[in-house]
This record gives structure tokens, C-alpha cells and sequence, in this order.
């Protein structure tokens, strides 16, 4: 029997600061035992419970994508106790990682399907993770179309802007980066917020096409309607929900929304299947 | 027959009037809901209960188990309430006018005269077996059980603070139930903290260290004590934590003795904390000694009057302490 | 299954001769009320009790459980690496337990112990223990342990029942376990038939005394959504103070939060049992908490333990009727008339009606 609660020890590798106001940092771990690695066997979706002995833990989206070996990241945005802790550690700092945990997103439905992924703000990472996946050789034929429509508030508070700009060459995805508002006179992409812009770009809504939605509430909220309105079915529109967490694996019963359990059932989940649930988040 | 006897009050007399004022004041409008008890399902427990029509106002009851205080549940309210205060309740609300957690004009206080309440705990352990009614007749009360039926002066099983009450009329009230009752003078309420004063510093330890080392840290006493409204409660407070989660004795003490210290100056000895713990800590003993010193340090008992601040609130120059000079 | 009949003597010796293969725990009369602890030297379970206060699921299950270790000290290079806590694993025996706090460990550990993840401290604690029950004669007011998949006699959860008549002690050894502790016990292997009868007509008089029901009977059928938004919850949550009483006392609740805490430079992760009624128990680190207001939390507890619990598992309600959330509850908020309100919830009519006290 594996003691569930034990996390893996890691070794942060790389700090990365995200965005301008430094409240979003990447971290890349890399563990010290190389068969924790192989037991860390994940899918895009997934999340790890963070673990910084003395302080506690925090459950996050995995921001790489199990084509990137020999490391995981994640993007962490600094908000509480262990978050503060954890921006303040350095590179060569040891913590603990538990997981991979929760069910990914349904890559097994989503073969040979158009995938619609918007994004908002730091919800992004599990997002990153998802086209890194796509985009991998290995992997890109398994899928029809891509699109993309990732906002922000400003240029400066996007994640992975390196990335973006590269992915924004290429003719294999659909990129269509957006911001609330910028004065930045060689801002190329566009303005916009999110669900303005999917009612713009996303393509119709059919059997064969899916969205997959990570953001906050209010991008949510607006951007269900123009989903509605393109045609999409709720069991093709997939969300990924967060909730307060502690165990991270459907034990100490804290995150349940009915009976699902966010962290184990989700925490992704179709709107279909939100529809049932009791509106507790 | 100049004052009436407290003993022969009938409860069914106070159930009635209760009703009767509740309907009234829901039906012209003067309250938006009314805070009282209705029968519980259990003997001895009755249950807090909000009426907002004439049915749900005909629940309303009273009897000699309203041990719990009502003024726990207006804190911070915004309608006009009307609610059923005895003494001690009356004393909390009071309080909670002074400490602005409701405003006196959203109250309209139905008056308790209290001829004090029963210890369901105490009662429940003189029996073995399980009690199925418990009826109230003037000055005595019948334990009934499947195979047995007792006779008890209610006078001999009253909770302590009631039995020790110096406070049973309601001290601010819009109307009464009934006339006031006599209050009793040659009592004392600090009989066991006198006990406790005179031990030494080792036994007074042992002597707390054993009272609170069943407690489970439910909350239940500072929860059911309408003092206790913090937004965050500091044992709950986690940046920073000043209080740990665990069973450890020393985060267990913290917590009451720090509890019952912010609650000097306040307290009104009603004894919801004492009703309501599920393992049976006589918690007042801390809250006790804290009244006392109020009492003899500042001549200062709570919830007496609108018109004056507790002295723990506000100072005077002319104040006899040494530490304003 | 053997069944065998115990004097009063036999059980003095054989309760102390187990001494020596089990930490045995047994009732034991403490302030004033029971409870259940370690059975020192010559130190005798006192069966003449109704039921502990708190249930026994602190003995498989502390209310406050280090986990790991782990150090601070940067020089160190184990430091902030966590350690696993070596469990104290040596068979338990657990004396006394009634059916429907025997029940209680079947039911949660459908939750510890799930095909994907697995408590190892739970499981451990739990597997090396043994549950040597004991019938109920007659039943208090406030249970309802026949509504609740078990009985005053039942045996779900149990490795040995007795069912205790005068000074005799019918002993029902139902699993390995069970034989492995009369065994120890040094107690005869003899059958005895001719006490069947006897049992049986306990047993019929046990339950019969069974004065409280719940109609469990339509919850299934309801959808979570129609129980969810039913108009009952706000005025069932009136009373409630938001206390931990309930979660606590009660043997079917788990809930727990993890911490760590650090002394120096070496510390502890532990876990602490936490209950849904807490305010703080869903507070995101973002100031949102989906159940800010009372009346959901009230909701949360009954709807997990009458409707979750009913759906997920497909095996009756996550309540054993034992009545202490009943006792204890300090605004007499009544699990029984609730669940009756649930179960007859009408969404046509919007009507629902307690049926039974």
C-alpha cells in the first residue's frame, strides 16, 4: 500500500516571473529520486498538490506536458500563506510534490475532434499543457482543428508569452491572443475580452467540435451564452473546476460539489454534468 | 399577597401570552419575524425558533428548559425582531446595543420574569435509564420514565447559575409576560471561585488542567455565547496562527482561557456555554472569576443599563487605578 | 459462525488473558459519562452503560494523528523532506461495541479504503483490530439503528457479538478474526445450539423495543438538485450554532484537515478532525466560500449523509442510528425528523410533512 500523503521530493530547477506585477511565477521541478518520475505519470488536466514542509499545500494544474521530460512545472499564483512562502523560496530549494491527481481532460473523446480551448488569466496552465500535447508531433494528427483564445487583463499579465508568440506562427492552431485594454503601441494580437472574442473566432458548434474552458467565474459566466449562441452542446463544452482542497485524493471530503469530489471526480467536468450539480462553487 | 410567589408561575400561562404578543406584532407589522423556542423532540430540550406567521408563531413555547440565550441570533441583523428575553438574555442584548451589533430600535424585547431554568445534564444522570417525560407543576417537576416516575423540587435541580441569580427580571424589555418576580439576595454566584481563590497555584493548575481535559474543541460553547461574534474567531485565524488545531493541552488552554478574558466585562453568567457542551465542562468557572474581579474592581456587572460603557470600554481621569497616572 | 456460552468468571479470565495478545479497549465510566479506553491490569470493561458519549471511531481514527516528520534545518539534507510516521500497528481489540457503531467502520471505509487511493493509516489501524460486540437488550429513545441497515442485534462490522443475559454471555464468533481472539481468550470452542432459541427471542424483544423510525425509503429515488433547492433547509438551520458536536460525536463523519506544524527547527504534518459545520471548513484563499451562509452548511451535512452518500455508494444512508448527534446536538436539531422531511419531500405539491418523532 503507497502512503498516499506522502509527497515525492523535487528540487526547484527554474523560477520563471510570468508577468509584470510578478504575482505569477513558473516553477520547474525535477525530482530527486528518478522512479518518483516514472510514478508521476500524468495527462494534460491533471494537477499536483504542492507540499512545502512547515508551511502546508496547495493544489495547482500542471502546466507541462508529459512530452516535456525530466521535469514538471507549474504556475503558481501568489495569494496565501504557502504561495507567499513558495515565491519567496530560491533555485536548488527542496519541496514535495504529490500526484498526478484528478481525472485530465478527456483526451480519448477529443481524438479526432476541432478542440476550442479559451482561456483567461492565470487559468491558463492547464491550457498549456493541453497544446504542448496537441502540438507534439506524436500527437498532432490525432486531432482535427485548433483553436486558441487566451486573454488577460494587460500584455504584460500573460503567461508563457515566449510560447504564445511562437505558437502565433505557426499554421497548425489557431491562436487569437487578446487583452481587456492596452495602451502599447506595438501590441500586435488583439483587444478584447474573451468572450467578446470567441464570439468573433471560435468556430460553430457540432458533433465533432469541443471547447474546453479554464477561467474565472466572470469569463465563465459571459462566455457560456456565446457558446449557447455558436451552437455547442453542453456535453461538448468542458470546465475545469477549483474548489478548497486538502487531500487532493476524495478522502478528507472538504472539496465535494453533491456527490462528485472536485479533486478526485474532477476537476474536470462537462457543463452537462455541472447542470446536475448543486451550484456550490 | 403583595409580590406573587415565583413557584406557583405556570408555564402555560407564559406559552399563551408569548403567542399572543408574537401574533400581534407580526400581524401589525411592528416585527418582520419573532425569536423564541418551540418543543423539542427530546425531554428537557426545546429548540430556537424564528416565527414569521401566525402558524409558526402558535410553536412558540416556554418552560423551565429555555436555558439557551436568544440574543446569539440577532447579532448583526437587519429586521425588526421581535424576541423573548428572560433576565440574563436581557442582560445580552444590552450589551449587544452597546457593542453596536443590533440596534435597540430594531428590538422589540418580549420580557421573561425567569424563575430560573432546569440542569437537563444533572437531571439525566440521577436516572439510568432513559427519561421520556418530564413534566413541570408549579415548584416541582416529574421525571417519567418507561418503568419509573419521580417527584422532584425544581428548586433542587435548577442550573447553578440560575439557582444563584441575582438578575431574573428582565432589565430592558418593550413588554412582559407576566409580573416581575422576586430577586433573590441571599445567594452567591462566586461561592465556587472563592473555592478555587484559595487553593494554590499548583491545585488551581490541576484543578483546570482536569477540567478542560475532556474537551474536544467543538466550539459549542463559544459558539452558543452571543458575546462571541468575531468574524474570524482567533483560534481560527491562520495568517498568522496564533492557535494550533491539535489536542495538544497547551493550545486546549489557550483557548479557554483567552476566551473567557474576551469576555471579561461582558459575560452575564447566563450559562449557554455550560448547556450546551457536549462533554460537560462546567466552563463558567473561568468566566466566573473574571465577573467577580469586574465586580470588585470596578463595582461593574454586564448589561445593566443602555446608558453605561463597560469599564474595560472606557476610562476616567479620576480613576482610582494607579496605571493612568 | 460458533456459537458458545461464557460465565461471568470465564469472561473476567479470558478478558485478561487477551490482555497479553491485544491493547484491549473496553466502556469505561469517566466523569460522568462513558467512554472507551486502554483496559489496564485487571481493569474490567463496564458493560452496564447505554452507549459511550464520544463513538469509537477515535480508536481506528484519532481525532489528532501525526502523519510525517520533517526537518527545517538547512544543514541537514533531509531538510523539509517529509518522513512517514512509523503507525502503531499491534493488534487491538475493541470491547463492547454496539451494532450500530460496529456498523459505522464498514460504512466509512468505503472512504479510506477506495480501489485508486488508500488511508494507509486508517487501514492499518482498522485491520489490526478486532470488534468484540455486544448486543442491545432493550433500545434508548433515540435510536433507530433498525432504519438504519442494522439492529440491536446486528452483526455488519463485527468479529464476535455477545449478547450479554444476567451473568451469561452468548458469544456469536463470526469471523477469523473473531476465533483468533476467543482462541486467546482461552474460551471453549464448544457448540452450543440450544442457545439459539434463547437469542432469538432476545433478539425479537431487542428489536421490538426499537421505538424510533426514519423512512429512508424514497431517498434514492429524488434527484440531488429537487432535495438541494427544497424550501425546508433555511428554517431547519434556524437554530443551528455551527458547533462541531454533531461531526464529532458522530461515528460516520470523517472529515479531516491537514497541518503542519513546527517547533524549532523539526516539525509535524498532522491531520485533525474538521467538521462541514465550521464556516472556514470551504474558505478559498481568495476570500470566496461556496457555503457562506448557515442554512448550507446545515444543508451540506444532511444532504452528504441522506443523499451523497445514498448515491454514490448504493448502500443505504451514512448514518447508524445511534442517536448521539440526537443527545448531544445543544439546539436539538433532530437528524430523524429532517431525513423524514427529505425522504416525503413533494417537489410537485412543495409540501413535505415529518412523519415519524
Amino acid at each position: 500500500m503507497q502512503n498516499p500523503y506522502l509527497p515525492y521530493p523535487v528540487r526547484i530547477d527554474e523560477i520563471i516571473t510570468e508577468t509584470e506585477d510578478k504575482s505569477l511565477k513558473t516553477f520547474k521541478f525535477v525530482f530527486l529520486n528518478a522512479s518518483d518520475e516514472d510514478k508521476f505519470t500524468y495527462e494534460s488536466g491533471q494537477f499536483g498538490e504542492l507540499s512545502i514542509a512547515g508551511l502546508g499545500e496547495i493544489p495547482i494544474g500542471i502546466a507541462s506536458s508529459p512530452v516535456e521530460k525530466g521535469f514538471i512545472k507549474f504556475t503558481v499564483f501568489k495569494t496565501g500563506k504557502v504561495t507567499s512562502y513558495l515565491h519567496a523560496m530560491k533555485e536548488g530549494d527542496i519541496m514535495g510534490v504529490r500526484g498526478p491527481l484528478g481525472h485530465p481532460f478527456p483526451w480519448e473523446t477529443l481524438e479526432g475532434k476541432n478542440i476550442v480551448i479559451i482561456g483567461g488569466g492565470f487559468a491558463f496552465t492547464t491550457l498549456r499543457s493541453s497544446i504542448i500535447s496537441i502540438l507534439d508531433p506524436a500527437n498532432r494528427s490525432k486531432f482535427k482543428d485548433i483553436h486558441v483564445i487566451y486573454g488577460a487583463r494587460a500584455p504584460g499579465m500573460l503567461l508563457y508569452k515566449e510560447e504564445l508568440a511562437e505558437w502565433a506562427q505557426r499554421d497548425d492552431i489557431n491562436m487569437n491572443i487578446t487583452v481587456d485594454g492596452t495602451d502599447d503601441p506595438d501590441w500586435k494580437y488583439l483587444t478584447g475580452f474573451v468572450p467578446t472574442i470567441t464570439e468573433q473566432k471560435a468556430p460553430p458548434g457540432n458533433d465533432d467540435t469541443y471547447a474546453i474552458i479554464c477561467g474565472p467565474p466572470i469569463m465563465i459566466k459571459f462566455t457560456q451564452p456565446v457558446l449557447d449562441n455558436l451552437g455547442y452542446s453542453h456535453d461538448n463544452i468542458i470546465m475545469s473546476l477549483e474548489n478548497r482542497m486538502k487531500c487532493g485524493i476524495g478522502i478528507c471530503g472538504r472539496c465535494n460539489i453533491g456527490k462528485e469530489f472536485v479533486c478526485k471526480d474532477g476537476p474536470v467536468f462537462t457543463l452537462s454534468q455541472l447542470n446536475n450539480m448543486p451550484k456550490e462553487y | 399577597m403583595s409580590k406573587p410567589n415565583p413557584r406557583l408561575i405556570k408555564m402555560k400561562e407564559y406559552t399563551e401570552k408569548i403567542r399572543e404578543i408574537a401574533k400581534r406584532l407580526l400581524n401589525d407589522g411592528i416585527v418582520d419575524m419573532v425569536i423564541g423556542f418551540r418543543k423539542g423532540t427530546l425531554p428537557m430540550m426545546n429548540q430556537p425558533h424564528i416565527a414569521t406567521c401566525t402558524d409558526s408563531a402558535d410553536e412558540l413555547m416556554w418552560d423551565s428548559n429555555c436555558g439557551l440565550n436568544l440574543a446569539n441570533y440577532v447579532t448583526d441583523r437587519k429586521e425588526k425582531i421581535g424576541i423573548v428575553a428572560k433576565g440574563c438574555d436581557s442582560r445580552n442584548l444590552v450589551t449587544h446595543v452597546i457593542e453596536n451589533k443590533i440596534k435597540r430600535d430594531q428590538l422589540y424585547i418580549i420580557g421573561i420574569p425567569c424563575s430560573g431554568m432546569i440542569d437537563h445534564h444533572k437531571i439525566t444522570a440521577m436516572f439510568d435509564t432513559d427519561i421520556t417525560s418530564v413534566k413541570e407543576s408549579g415548584e416541582s417537576i416529574t421525571i417519567s420514565g418507561n418503568d419509573f416516575s419521580k417527584k422532584l423540587i425544581k428548586q433542587d435541580v435548577l442550573c447553578e447559575n440560575c439557582a444563584a441569580c441575582t438578575h431574573r427580571n428582565p432589565v430592558e424589555y418593550d413588554e412582559l409576560v407576566a409580573d416581575l418576580v422576586e430577586e433573590q439576595t441571599d445567594v452567591d454566584p462566586y461561592e465556587s471561585v472563592t473555592e478555587i481563590e484559595s487553593m494554590d497555584a499548583e491545585e488551581k493548575w490541576n484543578y483546570f488542567e482536569d477540567l478542560i481535559s475532556p474537551c474536544i474543541r467543538c466550539y459549542a460553547c463559544r459558539n452558543a455565547c452571543p458575546l462571541c461574534y468575531c468574524p474570524t474567531c482567533f483560534v481560527d485565524e491562520s495568517t498568522p496562527q496564533w492557535v494550533g488545531k491539535s489536542q495538544d493541552p497547551i493550545d486546549v488552554r489557550t483557548f479557554h482561557l483567552l476566551r473567557a478574558f474576551h469576555c471579561a466585562g461582558r459575560c452575564t453568567d447566563c450559562g449557554a456555554c455550560e448547556r450546551v457542551c457536549p462533554m460537560g465542562i462546567k466552563i463558567r468557572e473561568f468566566t466566573k472569576k473574571l465577573n467577580k474581579d469586574c465586580l470588585e474592581l470596578y463595582g461593574w456587572e454586564a448589561g445593566l443599563s443602555l446608558d453605561e460603557r463597560p469599564p474595560l470600554d472606557t476610562f476616567k481621569t479620576d480613576d482610582p487605578d494607579e496605571f493612568i497616572k | 459462525m460458533k456459537l458458545i456460552k461464557i460465565d461471568q468468571q470465564n469472561w473476567n479470565t479470558g478478558i485478561e488473558k487477551a490482555k497479553s495478545a491485544y491493547r484491549v479497549f473496553g466502556p469505561v465510566k469517566e466523569k460522568n459519562d462513558y467512554e472507551f479506553k486502554v483496559l489496564g491490569t485487571n481493569e474490567m470493561p463496564d458493560l452496564n452503560f447505554r452507549n459511550t458519549r464520544l463513538s469509537p471511531k477515535s480508536i481506528i481514527y484519532p481525532q489528532s494523528q501525526v502523519m510525517f516528520t520533517y526537518s527545517i534545518d538547512e544543514t541537514k539534507d533531509d531538510c523539509r523532506i517529509m518522513k512517514e510516521v512509523e503507525n502503531v500497528t499491534s493488534p487491538m481489540a475493541i470491547i463492547g461495541v454496539r451494532p450500530c457503531d460496529a456498523l459505522s467502520f464498514p460504512i466509512v471505509r468505503r472512504n479510506f479504503d477506495t480501489p485508486e487511493y488508500q488511508d494507509t493509516y486508517w487501514i492499518k489501524a482498522y485491520e489490526a483490530t478486532t470488534f468484540v460486540g455486544l448486543a442491545c437488550n432493550s433500545a434508548c429513545d433515540t435510536c433507530f439503528c433498525t432504519s438504519a441497515g442494522t439492529g440491536p442485534f446486528g452483526e455488519k462490522g463485527l468479529d464476535v457479538l455477545i449478547i450479554k443475559d444476567g451473568d451469561d454471555f452468548y458469544t456469536k464468533i463470526i469471523t477469523p478474526k473473531g476465533e483468533a481472539f476467543a482462541e486467546s481468550a482461552g474460551w471453549g470452542k464448544k457448540e452450543q445450539t440450544d442457545i439459539t432459541a434463547k437469542i432469538k427471542e432476545l433478539k425479537t424483544a431487542a428489536e421490538a423495543s426499537v421505538s424510533s423510525t426514519v423512512s429512508t425509503d424514497k431517498l434514492k429515488n429524488k434527484t440531488i438538485l429537487d432535495l438541494y433547492d427544497a424550501p425546508f433547509w433555511e428554517e431547519e438551520a434556524f437554530a443551528c450554532i455551527n458547533c462541531g458536536t454533531c461531526t464529532y460525536v458522530c461515528p460516520t463523519c470523517w472529515c479531516f484537515d491537514v497541518q503542519d506544524e513546527t517547533h524549532g527547527k523539526s516539525g509535524i504534518r498532522m491531520r485533525n478532525w474538521d467538521s462541514c459545520m465550521f464556516p472556514l471548513f470551504t474558505h478559498h484563499a481568495s476570500g470566496h466560500n461556496p457555503r457562506n451562509n448557515k442554512h448550507e452548511r446545515v444543508r451540506q451535512r444532511f444532504m452528504h449523509k441522506l443523499k451523497y452518500y445514498v448515491d454514490k455508494y448504493d448502500s443505504g444512508i451514512q448514518c447508524v442510528g445511534c442517536g448521539r448527534c440526537i443527545r448531544l446536538c445543544p439546539v436539538n436539531i433532530d437528524i430523524r425528523k429532517i431525513c423524514d422531511k427529505m425522504n416525503n419531500f413533494d417537489t410537485e405539491s412543495c409540501k413535505c410533512e415529518a412523519t415519524s418523532s
